[in-house]
């Protein structure tokens, strides 16, 4: 299927959840909203003429500005060969999300990942913790509000780049 | 979070710019002498003659140091070919590559499974001072001597074999200079009545 027909797809399917819709752009993908994630990607996997079978990359994105999260899911079908990317907007201060590491596995590290670096939080997560960080790490350092350590069990970090401070002393 | 961090905090600092000299077995133990100048020659020599670094490569720098290691630098002619997968083993420990917050106490645990005397080359800018993450890794150590205490610095990202093998030559000169008597001027130091002076490191 081409991307425009996966997005009516999914527009005829989701009505009103998918709250944009984007397959002309470089990134074909549609827009939905946390509540609808797990849904879709239920569809998007089981349904006989999409069957995205594969998790290409799973990743998140914070809008700061718009007081927004997103989480970013590639998604590829092998068995029709064919491409399409959903964005879940969540709120930055609840970021909760379904897991849908039981459909696609690959999405199980994706996952932690995202929590990792972006402290979104997914349920029913098999594993559910950190994945690079040590497990005592204060705050998701991704997140475009994140202040840099002044130190980790007793090893001082450098301040240079606490942008809080920067304002403080300008130039 | 989830579970506890169980590494006690270390003390940073301690290492920064003095150290204490490791020691082993024999050192300390003999006054100034004839037969202790004949001993260090001896001791010095096997010890810089076999200097056996631990396997151990943390990021980019440690292709580096593999290639410091092959044929092509082989730094068998320096004595220091025999790289041990055990830190019980190694007397010299390459710390090559990006010391992050999460390693830093695996690194500080293997220098203290290294029997005495051991050294440490910290190779590379991340190393030797937090290099290109000096400023935005929030997770990088800047420099390992907040770790564990450096007695060489070799800079350059990556530096090259030949500036590795320069780094482990001016370790070698360090050994060279080491002595197992007491330090100088003890025995003046004991007929006054003053504490015994420091090792020269
Ligand atoms: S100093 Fe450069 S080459 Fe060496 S580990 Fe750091 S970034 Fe990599």
């Amino acid at each position: 299927m081409t991307p425009q027909q996966i997005a009516q797809r999914l527009g005829e399917k989701f009505g009103s959840a998918v709250t944009q819709s984007l397959p002309d752009d470089k990134h074909p993908r549609v827009h939905t909203t946390a509540e609808h994630w797990r849904q879709i990607a239920e569809f998007l996997k089981f349904d006989g003429e999409l069957a995205f079978d594969f998790l290409a990359c799973l990743t998140a994105v914070d809008y700061v500005a718009d007081n927004k999260l997103c989480l970013v899911a590639d998604l590829i079908s092998m068995t029709h060969h064919h491409e399409f990317a959903v964005k879940v907007y969540m709120d930055r201060d609840h970021p909760t999300l379904p897991s849908v590491s039981d459909l696609w596995p690959a999405a199980d590290w994706h996952e932690r990942e995202a929590y990792d670096m972006m402290g979104i939080l997914f349920e029913n997560h098999p594993d559910f913790r950190r994945i690079l960080l040590p497990e005592d790490w204060q705050g998701h350092p991704l997140r475009k509000d994140y202040e840099f350590p002044r130190e980790y069990h007793g090893i001082p970090g450098s301040y240079e780049m606490d942008w809080k401070q920067k304002a403080d002393y300008p130039a | 979070m989830l579970a506890s961090w169980p590494i006690r905090p270390y003390n940073a600092g301690n290492f920064s710019h003095t150290r204490e000299r490791h020691m082993s077995w024999i050192e300390n133990r003999f006054e100034e002498g004839l037969i202790v100048t004949s001993m260090d020659w001896a001791i010095n020599w096997a010890r810089t003659s076999s200097l056996w670094p631990m396997t151990f490569g943390l990021a980019c720098c440690a292709i580096e140091m593999m290639s410091f290691a092959s044929s092509r630098f082989d730094v068998d002619r320096f004595g220091a070919g025999a790289f041990r997968a055990t830190p019980r083993q190694a007397d010299l420990m390459i710390v090559a590559g990006t010391v992050t917050y999460k390693m830093a106490s695996r690194v500080r645990r293997l220098y203290n499974q290294m029997p005495d005397p051991k050294y440490v080359i910290a190779m590379g800018a991340c190393t030797v001072g937090g290099g290109p993450y000096f400023k935005y890794g929030y997770h990088v150590v800047k420099g390992v001597d907040l770790v564990v205490p450096v007695d060489v610095y070799v800079p350059g990202c990556p530096p090259r074999p030949e500036a590795l093998q320069e780094g482990l030559m001016r370790l070698q000169d360090k050994i060279r200079a080491q002595s197992v008597g007491l330090p100088k001027g003890s025995k003046r130091a004991a007929k006054l009545g003053l504490p015994t002076p420091a090792a020269a490191v």
